[in-house]
């Protein structure tokens, strides 16, 4: 029983890392004002990035950038349009979506004839699981050593940089000049404005802070949890990790909370696939691929209050003219 | 004197497409003094506040600080300069605290914790030097509008501001609020800062400037010592010509009551009781007005006689008909059909559809009457006919009914909605603020139309946080403090007492008694 449980958690964690690493991509934009509903894209453009660079050079780290540069460079174009152009922002974010979809099964059927899929990565083009010291060792300890051994240890790099990430948001967040005009351009541009700050550069700032950590989800899906891009691979993650948002009401911490919660759903939802379950028969997968997005319902409906989003989200800039 | 000034502005131009918000302005404003800017809305004081402050650019023109050019790129340049803004509409972030929104900006370094402690200790300082007392750690959206106001000075002061502008400060504060502001003005007066302050209200600036210069249309058209000019002269100089200051009118000779409410409670979508056991009466042939600070619970009372929200008890009696309020179903439409009229107090949100044109707007409720509708269809020609009639008998201008609402200025506005409901010729109007945001000629117009229908026996309820438009209209005042109403006094109404009454300070009588108790 325990040992089923260590087993759900490990692939909780390792199934959260890409919501949470998108979550708090959206979580910086969206605290600077500027809905990203283009999570998806991004993810996926730098999933295929990652696959296609790390399969030519053979070099994981070369691929991850590789998959920041392109989610950036899409959170730039949502940036040209919904800061710069005051464009609308879900317009925006829904093209980025399918720009993305569209363009990365063209390049990689044009590029590698595999039916949009990039070649399986060669030695060194995947991140690896890191074992802990004495792993091993530990192993057979209870309790302790499957928690040491399978749980914290043994996952790959990217994994530890989602968790990190949260800790470290929360430190920009409140306690950096960054995170404090940050979070201020999000509420009420006009007073940054007027306190002689730049509304556009750092909306610009919070959307390629968004690029990166897009860049790290993506490059995750494709060479650290999978072994190569595969067309639509992100399969709705990027909505996912956007439900865990306004379900985490835009905090990191209880962003972590709410992509584990999502991520014991997934891990529990494949643990139950063709099994049965005394009394009901087997559960349809479908069903817990839709609980999160209930779950977000529900809860939000009444147990735990409203989701107030920051005040000047979704609303572009326009400095008043009287 | 010869001393250099403050602030000189020469020739300063900017046209926003063909508007030209600024012609040509000259500027003189000496250091230490407070330097009043008065003029209609629209004349263009906001506007050349903004290129003082970096928000906007200057066609043409220079600017001197302390005699010496130069160019004002963006905010963060003129804050460089010395010049701080307090701007009508605050630039405060509600979920912040009070400290948060005087280091935004102004943060010291890259690391928030040393800046912050910096500013809370400046506070203190600033707190003691010009008794501008506020909890540092208070959140912005707990407090109320005359502390938010006073964080907006602090931020000002916090960035080292010489020259302190302040735009409409007033809008939002009681009387006593303004007269303590003012006092603070004196204090920065007096540690030698500079002080702009905007404002369209005379008395504002016969109470606390020591110059003042009048804008119209754009235009700077003269500057005065306040000491040698009066509100009369500076009256005729915003507008171009004499107005009355007061409403021309005959005593009122009210009738039987037309309408009478009583035991009036409203409880709002938070669940607080905003409206608490009102009762009053409004007779034909009498204007009624409810003074009071906004946001006192007669937003709420108009609303609800109006049909717009829910009562949770209380009665209205309409021309002989008994309505319980904390029953009934009926709606704005049903209210309208009882021949009770309302201009809403937010002409944008409630009263038009800016993006309907003129002779849509002009039945916005009456839609269903049948001179305008067989039902399905409506009938075009004979609304337009109506609204071509209205726009002739209350001078809207452009004379177009084709144009967007959001084409026509402020005061013409609310000339369409006020043609719309007192055309139809109700028994009682309700009317919220009718001339907010209105320049002064459409306010006259807007005042006489009301004083007309007054006269034609009708029973007018007049909801206005303008003290001087109640006092000048209205034949009774009610003031309203908390939901309550807690005093009413006569036409001729002393300013000073309704000033208490409005800010809490409950009636001289049972002050004494009070007093005497103790």
């Amino acid at each position: 029983m325990f040992e089923t449980l260590i087993l759900i958690l490990d692939s909780t964690v390792r199934l959260s890392t890409p919501l949470l690493l998108a979550c708090l991509a959206g979580l910086y934009s969206e605290r600077s004002g500027v809905v990203d509903i283009g999570l998806e894209g991004k993810m996926l453009g730098a999933a295929f990035g990652a696959g296609a660079v790390a399969y030519i050079t053979a070099n994981a780290w070369l691929g991850l950038l590789a998959g920041i540069g392109v989610s950036v460079a899409l959170g730039l174009l949502h940036g040209f349009a919904s800061i710069s152009n005051r464009g609308n922002q879900i317009v925006s974010g829904v093209a980025i979506n399918f720009l993305a979809a569209g363009l990365t099964a063209l390049l990689g059927q044009t590029w590698f004839r595999q039916g949009g899929r990039t070649p399986a990565l060669p030695e060194g083009g995947r991140f690896r699981d890191i074992v802990w010291p004495y792993a091993e060792q530990l192993r057979d300890v209870p309790v302790i050593g499957p928690l040491y051994s399978e749980l914290l240890s043994g996952h790959n790099i990217l994994v530890y940089a989602g968790f990190i990430a949260v800790p470290l948001t929360w430190w920009v967040l409140f306690r950096t000049r960054f995170g404090l005009r940050l979070r201020a351009v999000g509420e009420n541009p006009a007073a940054v404005d007027t306190a002689g700050i730049s509304v556009a550069w750092l909306r610009y700032r919070a959307v390629i802070a968004c690029g990166i950590l897009c860049g790290f989800a993506g490059a995750y899906l494709s060479i650290a949890q999978g072994a190569g891009f595969g067309v639509n691979m992100t399969a709705g993650k990027g909505f996912i990790a956007l439900a865990a948002l306004i379900f985490a009401k835009w905090r990191p911490a209880s962003a972590m909370f709410a992509c584990l919660l999502f991520g014991f759903l997934d891990a529990v939802a494949i643990r139950m696939q063709g099994q049965e379950v005394p009394g009901i028969g087997e559960i349809p997968v479908q069903f817990f691929q839709a609980l999160p997005y209930i779950l977000t319902v529900i809860l939000l409906a009444g147990f735990i209050g409203k989701a107030v989003p920051p005040k000047a989200a979704g609303i572009p800039y326009l400095k008043e003219r009287s | 004197m010869s001393e250099t000034p403050a602030i000189e502005l020469r020739g300063i131009s900017k046209s926003f497409g063909p508007v030209h918000a600024n012609r040509d302005i000259d500027l003189v404003v000496k250091k230490g003094s407070i330097h009043g800017i008065i003029g209609e809305n629209g004349a263009g004081k906001s506007t050349l506040m903004s290129i003082l402050y970096g928000f906007y650019h200057a066609d043409d023109g220079d600017i001197l600080v302390n005699g010496e050019k130069v160019t004002i790129a963006d905010s963060k340049a003129a804050i460089g300069m010395g010049i701080g803004m307090v701007h009508q509409h605050f630039m405060l972030v509600d979920n912040f605290t009070v400290l948060e929104n005087v280091v935004l900006g102004a943060e010291d370094s890259a690391m928030l914790a040393g800046g912050l402690d910096r500013a809370r200790i400046e506070l203190k300082r600033l707190e003691e030097e010009y008794e501008l007392r506020v909890d540092p750690d208070a959140l912005i959206q707990d407090l109320p509008v005359g502390l938010q106001q006073r964080v907006e000075i602090l931020k000002a002061l916090y960035r080292s501001a010489e020259v302190l502008i302040l735009d409409e400060p007033t809008g939002v504060l009681t009387p006593p609020e303004a007269d303590h502001l003012f006092k603070i003005l004196e204090v920065l007066k007096n540690e030698g800062k500079t002080i702009l302050l905007i404002t369209h209200k005379l008395r504002e600036i016969m109470a606390a400037t020591d110059s003042v210069s009048v804008m119209r249309r754009g235009e700077m058209v003269a500057t005065r010592e306040t000491r040698n000019t009066s509100m009369e002269e500076l009256a005729e100089l915003m507008v171009g010509r004499s107005v009355l200051l007061r409403v021309d009118k005959k005593p009122a000779v009210p009738a039987e009551p037309v309408m009478q409410v009583e035991n009036l409670s409203v409880t709002d979508q938070r669940g607080v009781q905003v409206v608490k056991d009102v009762s009053f009466s409004v007779r034909a042939g009498e204007i009624v007005g409810i003074a009071g600070v906004s946001g006192n619970g007669q937003s709420e009372l108009l609303e609800t006689l109006s049909g717009i929200r829910r009562a949770t008890g209380g009665t209205l009696r309409i021309n002989g008909q008994t309505i319980d309020l904390g029953t009934s179903t009926l709606d704005a439409a049903d209210m309208r059909a009882k021949s009770m009229g309302h201009v809403p107090e937010d002409r944008h949100r409630m009263g038009l559809i800016n993006s309907f044109s003129e002779y849509e707007n002009s039945i916005l409720g009456y839609h269903r009457d049948p001179a305008y509708s067989s039902g399905l269809l409506m009938n075009i020609s004979a609304i337009k006919e109506n609204a071509v009639a209205e726009i002739e008998k209350y001078d809207i201008r452009p004379p177009n009914p084709m144009l967007k609402t959001a084409s026509f200025s402020g005061g013409n506005q609310q000339k369409i909605v006020l043609a719309r409901e007192i055309e139809r010729d109700p028994d009682v109007l309700l009317v919220g603020q009718p001339t907010r945001g209105v320049d002064i000629g459409a306010i006259e117009f807007i005042h006489s139309r009301l004083v007309e229908l007054r006269d034609a026996g009708k029973g007018i309820l007049l909801v206005s946080v303008e003290l001087d438009e109640i006092r000048a209209l209205a034949d009774r005042i009610l003031v309203m403090f908390d939901g309550r109403i807690v005093g009413e006094r006569g036409a001729n109404a002393d300013e000073g007492e309704l000033g208490l009454l409005m800010a809490g300070v409950e009636d001289n009588a049972k002050m004494s008694v009070e007093g005497d108790a103790r």
